[in-house]
C-alpha cells in the first residue's frame, strides 16, 4: 500500500501537474553544483509529504525547496550551510537524517545498545552454561510408555 | 441480499471462533478429548463461512453493486475485471477481511496436517489462533464493516484509486499478508507451549514449516511490493524506509531470526526460551505493522484522534495480545527446561550471532519507524527519520551480518573451529577479492561500491563451498558426488540457495545504487538522448483510449551501441472519474539490467519532459528474493519437516536417511 500513500500524498491530491520531481527547468549548468545539489535534496524532507525527500517528490513545495537549495549553492554557501540555512527557516522537521543531540541520543545510539546487550548476555550465557552440569535428560513415565509403545510398533513393521 | 448473506456468514463466523477460542482450551483442563476435538471442525467450518464471506464481497464488486458503500467507493462498473476482484481488497474494509480470510486459511491447515502433533498441544494451538480472529472478527464487524448499504444507491462508483489500478494489487497484498497472518500459527504454537509448560526439539520440528512458509511469502510479499512500487512510482525507487515498508521489514527481521533460531532447537535442543520469544515477536511486529498501516496514526498522531475508533479497537487488540503474550512469556518461560550446551564457535554459536545482529537490526528499523511519534507525543517536537538515517545504521549491521553467513553452515555443532572453517572458504575468499579488483579496475571509484560486490560475491561464493564441500565434489569420484548429493537433504540446498538469493539481492542493490545513471532532459519530436551505451530517439506521441481511461503514449527508438534494439513508449494516463493523472513508466529488459523512461507533463512548445534512467542490475534485487523463496521452499520439501508425511515405504530408506552426514 506504500504505492498508494506514496503517491496520494503528495503530486496528485495537491494538484500538483508535474510527474518529475526535478525537472529539466530547475537543474544548474554547472554540473558539479547541482551533483552537490542531487545529494542534499535526497537529505531534504518535502515537508507536506509523508517520508519523501525532496528529490523524489512532485510537490510544488518541494519544487520551491530544490529551487531554494541550488540558490543557496550559487550564493557560494558550502553543504553545512545549506542545511543550517532550512533548519533555521523550516526546523529540524526538514532534514530525513536527524543530527545527534540529546533528544535523538537514544534513535543513534539503537543499534549499538542493543548488540552491546546482546552481546554480553550471550557472553553470561555462555560462562553460566559452561558450569552447568549436562540437561537432564530423564524422561518421564508417559514418555517412557510412549518410546516402549513405539519400539514395540517399529519392531512388528519390519521384515 | 449477496451483501447480507457476506455479513451474515462472518457473524456466524465470530461465533465460531468464540466457540473454538473457549471449548477446546476447557477440553485440555478436564482432559476430555470429545470437547478437545471441537477445534478441529470449527476450524475448518470458521475457514468456510469466512470464505463465503469473502466470496460473497468480491461478487458484490464484480456485479457492480454500488449499494454496498464500499464498492461504491473504490469501484467502476466500467473496470476490467481483474481490477473490479482486487478493488475488493483495495480499501481498509475489504483488505481486513482478506487478512481473516488468511488467519482461517492457516487455522484449517493446522487443523488438517497436525495429526502427529499431540492432540492437547493442537487443542491449545487452535485455540489460541482462535482468539486472534475472535478479535479481528470483532474489529471488522464493529468498526469496518465491508458489506454497509447505502439508503440511496448511486448509478455508478467513484473509481479505484487509478495507482492500485494494477496487477500489483492482485498479487502484493495476499503474498504480504500470506506472510504477516503466518506468522500467527508460531505465535499460538509458542503461547500453547507457555501454557503448557513444555517445549523440545518436536516442537520447533512442527513449528518450522509454517515459520518457513510464512517467511516465504512474506519474502516475495516485500519484493513484489517493492518492484510495484519501483515501476509506478515512476522515478525508480525500489525501497524507501516507508513506514509501511518498515512494517513488513520487521517482521520478516524476526521472522528471518526465528527461521535460525528454531534451527538450533530442532537440531540441539538449545535457544528454547530465545525462540518462544522470536516466535511472540515476529507476530507481534506483523499486529503492531496492521495497526500502523491501518489506524492512521503514522500521518500524525492527530490524524489518529481524527477517525479514534479503528485506532483504539485496533491498539486494544494490541495490547491485550503482545501485552498478554510477553506476560505470559515473563511468568512461564524460566521454567521451561534449558537444553544442549555449545561452545561459542560452534553452529549454534554462529546463529545466535545471526540472530543478534537481526534483531539489532530489527530494532533500529522499530525505533526509527516509531521515533518521531514519540517524541511528538512527550515533547512536541517534530523530527522526521527517513531514508539517510536507515541507510546509515541499517546498512553497515547487514553487511557484518552478510560477513558472517558462509562461516555458519560450515561451522560444526557444538563446537566449531574457525581457522579450519576459513580455510575451508578459501576459495570463497578469493572470489571476492577477485571481484573487489576487477570491479575496482573496471568501475573505478567509489571504493566501498567495489567492497560491497566483494561481500555480495562471498556470501554466494560461501553458499557454493557449502555444497560443493558436502557433496565432495572436488574429492570424490563423480559417483561419490551424485549419491552424496542426492543423499543431502533438501533443507540443506534450501539453505544455500537462499544464501545465493542474499547475495544476489546485494549485488543488486550495488549495481542499482552506484553505477546507475539518469537524464532529466525536455526532449521534441526526432531529438537524441544518449545514456550509458544506450540512444534513445523520441519518435513523437499519440492519444489513445483505454478502457476507463485516456492516455497519451509517447514512443522513443532504443538504439545500442548503433544498433536497434526496440522501442519503449511511456504513456501519462488520465482517469476522468477521479481526475487524476498517472505517469506509466516504459522499463525495457537488458539481461538483469533495466531501461526506465518516464513522462513528465508536455510543455506549451510540444516538448516533453523526460526522466531517463540506466539502471544495472537492478533486476537481481528481487531476483534474489525469489531465489530466497525458492530456497524456502526447497527446504520445505524437506521429508523431515513434512508434518503428517506418510511413512517411507521401504526400511531402506530409513537405513539411508540415518546414515546420512550429519548436517
Amino acid at each position: 500500500m506504500k504505492v498508494l500513500r506514496l503517491l496520494l500524498l503528495c503530486g496528485v491530491v495537491l494538484g500538483s501537474h508535474a510527474a518529475l520531481a526535478v525537472e529539466p527547468g530547475e537543474m544548474l549548468a554547472d554540473p558539479g553544483l547541482e551533483q552537490r545539489a542531487r545529494v542534499l535534496s535526497r537529505e531534504l524532507r518535502c515537508m507536506v509529504c509523508q517520508n519523501q525527500s525532496i528529490d523524489d517528490s512532485a510537490a510544488p513545495l518541494a519544487h520551491d525547496l530544490r529551487v531554494l537549495v541550488r540558490e543557496r549553492l550559487k550564493a557560494g554557501d558550502d553543504d553545512r550551510q545549506v542545511l543550517d540555512f532550512l533548519v533555521a527557516r523550516y526546523g529540524e522537521f526538514v532534514l530525513l537524517r536527524p543530527r545527534f543531540e540529546w533528544q535523538t541520543a537514544l534513535l543513534w545510539l539503537t543499534p549499538l545498545i542493543v548488540l552491546l546487550v546482546g552481546g554480553v548476555a550471550m557472553a553470561a550465557a555462555s560462562r553460566r552454561q559452561r558450569g552447568r552440569p549436562a540437561a537432564d535428560t530423564v524422561l518421564s513415565a508417559p514418555e517412557q510408555a510412549r518410546i516402549a509403545d513405539l519400539l514395540k510398533s517399529a519392531g512388528t513393521e519390519q521384515p | 441480499m449477496i451483501a447480507e448473506v457476506g455479513h451474515y456468514a462472518l457473524v456466524l463466523a465470530l461465533a465460531l471462533a468464540l466457540v473454538q477460542s473457549v471449548v477446546p482450551l476447557y477440553g485440555v483442563r478436564t482432559g476430555d478429548r470429545v470437547l478437545m476435538g471441537v477445534a478441529e471442525p470449527t476450524a475448518f467450518a470458521q475457514f468456510g463461512f469466512i470464505a463465503v464471506s469473502f466470496g460473497a464481497l468480491v461478487t458484490c464488486y464484480v456485479t457492480s453493486d454500488f449499494s454496498v458503500a464500499t464498492v461504491f467507493e473504490n469501484s467502476h462498473s466500467a473496470m476490467p475485471l481483474i481490477y473490479k476482484v482486487t478493488s475488493a481488497w483495495g480499501n481498509h474494509e475489504g483488505s481486513m477481511l482478506l487478512w481473516v480470510l488468511i488467519l482461517s486459511v492457516f487455522g484449517a491447515l493446522v487443523a488438517f496436517f497436525a495429526d502427529n502433533i499431540p492432540d492437547t498441544l493442537k487443542a491449545t494451538v487452535l485455540a489460541v489462533q482462535s482468539w486472534i480472529a475472535a478479535a479481528f472478527l470483532l474489529f471488522i464487524l464493529v468498526t469496518s464493516n465491508p458489506f454497509m448499504r447505502l439508503a440511496e444507491p448511486p448509478f455508478e462508483g467513484r473509481d479505484l484509486n487509478p495507482v492500485l489500478q494494477d496487477i500489483g494489487l492482485a498479487i502484493h497484498p495476499p503474498l504480504l499478508y500470506l506472510g504477516y497472518v503466518g506468522f500467527s500459527i508460531s505465535f499460538s504454537f509458542a503461547i500453547a507451549a507457555l501454557l503448557e509448560g513444555r517445549i523440545d526439539a518436536a516442537w520447533a520440528r512442527w513449528v518450522r514449516p509454517w515459520v518457513l512458509s510464512a517467511w516465504m511469502f512474506l519474502t516475495v510479499g516485500i519484493a513484489m511490493g517493492s518492484y510495484w512500487a519501483y515501476y509506478t512510482l515512476g522515478w525508480g525507487g525500489w525501497w524507501f524506509w516507508d513506514p509501511v515498508e518498515n512494517a513488513s521489514l520487521m517482521p520478516w527481521l524476526a521472522g528471518t531470526a526465528l527461521l535460525h533460531s528454531a534451527l538450533v532447537m530442532e537440531k540441539r535442543e538449545a535457544l528454547k526460551v530465545w525462540t518462544i520469544l522470536l516466535a511472540i515477536l515476529a507476530f507481534s511486529l506483523s499486529l503492531i505493522g496492521t495497526f500502523l498501516v491501518r489506524s492512521g496514526v503514522l500521518s500524525s498522531v492527530h490524524a489518529f484522534a481524527s477517525d479514534p475508533m479503528r485506532g483504539i479497537f485496533i491498539l486494544a487488540i494490541l495490547v491485550v495480545f503482545i501485552g498478554g503474550a510477553f506476560s505470559l512469556y515473563a511468568w512461564r518461560a524460566p521454567l521451561l527446561k534449558q537444553g544442549g550446551l555449545f561452545a561459542p564457535i560452534s553452529r549454534e554459536g554462529a546463529l545466535v550471532l545471526n540472530n543478534l545482529f537481526l534483531t539489532a537490526a530489527c530494532a533500529t528499523v522499530f525505533v526509527g519507524t516509531l521515533y518521531p511519534l514519540a517524541l511528538e507525543a512527550l515533547t512536541g517536537e517534530k523530527i522526521s527519520v527517513g531514508a539517510p538515517f536507515f541507510n546509515a545504521t541499517f546498512g553497515p549491521l547487514f553487511v557484518l551480518l552478510l560477513l558472517a553467513v558462509p562461516f555458519g553452515p560450515l561451522l560444526a555443532w557444538k563446537r566449531g573451529d574457525l581457522l579450519a572453517v576459513s580455510q575451508r572458504l578459501v576459495g570463497a575468499f578469493v572470489a571476492a577479492g577477485l571481484g573487489i579488483a576487477i570491479t575496482f579496475a573496471v568501475q573505478g571509484r567509489p571504493v566501498l561500491a567495489a567492497l560491497g560486490v566483494g561481500v555480495g560475491l562471498f556470501v554466494i561464493a560461501g553458499a557454493i563451498t557449502d555444497l560443493v564441500e558436502r557433496t565432495a565434489l572436488l574429492k570424490a569420484p563423480l559417483a561419490t558426488f551424485v549419491r552424496r548429493a542426492v543423499g543431502l537433504p533438501r533443507s540443506t540446498w534450501g539453505a544455500a540457495l537462499a544464501h545465493i538469493g542474499l547475495g544476489l539481492t546485494l549485488l543488486g542493490i550495488i549495481g542499482e545504487t552506484q553505477w546507475g545513471s539518469e537524464r532529466i532532459v525536455s526532449l521534441k519530436p526526432s531529438e537524441h538522448v544518449a545514456i550509458s551505451s544506450y540512444d534513445l530517439s523520441f519518435e513523437g506521441t499519440v492519444a489513445r483510449d483505454g478502457p476507463n481511461y485516456h492516455e497519451l503514449v509517447a514512443t522513443f527508438m532504443v538504439q545500442h551501441n548503433g544498433a536497434f534494439v526496440g522501442i519503449m513508449q511511456p504513456s501519462k494516463r488520465t482517469f476522468a472519474t477521479r481526475s487524476m493523472t498517472t505517469s506509466e513508466a516504459a522499463l525495457m529488459t537488458r539481461g538483469v539490467s533495466q531501461l526506465y523512461l518516464s513522462l513528465g507533463d508536455l510543455n506549451p512548445d510540444g516538448s516533453v519532459p523526460i526522466r531517463l534512467y540506466y539502471k544495472p542490475l537492478v533486476l537481481l534485487i528481487w531476483l534474489g528474493a525469489v531465489v530466497m523463496m525458492l530456497g524456502g521452499a526447497l527446504s520445505l520439501s524437506d521429508r523431515r519437516l513434512r508434518v503428517g508425511a506418510p511413512r517411507p515405504a521401504k526400511a531402506k530408506d530409513r537405513d539411508k536417511s540415518v546414515m546420512q552426514p550429519a548436517e
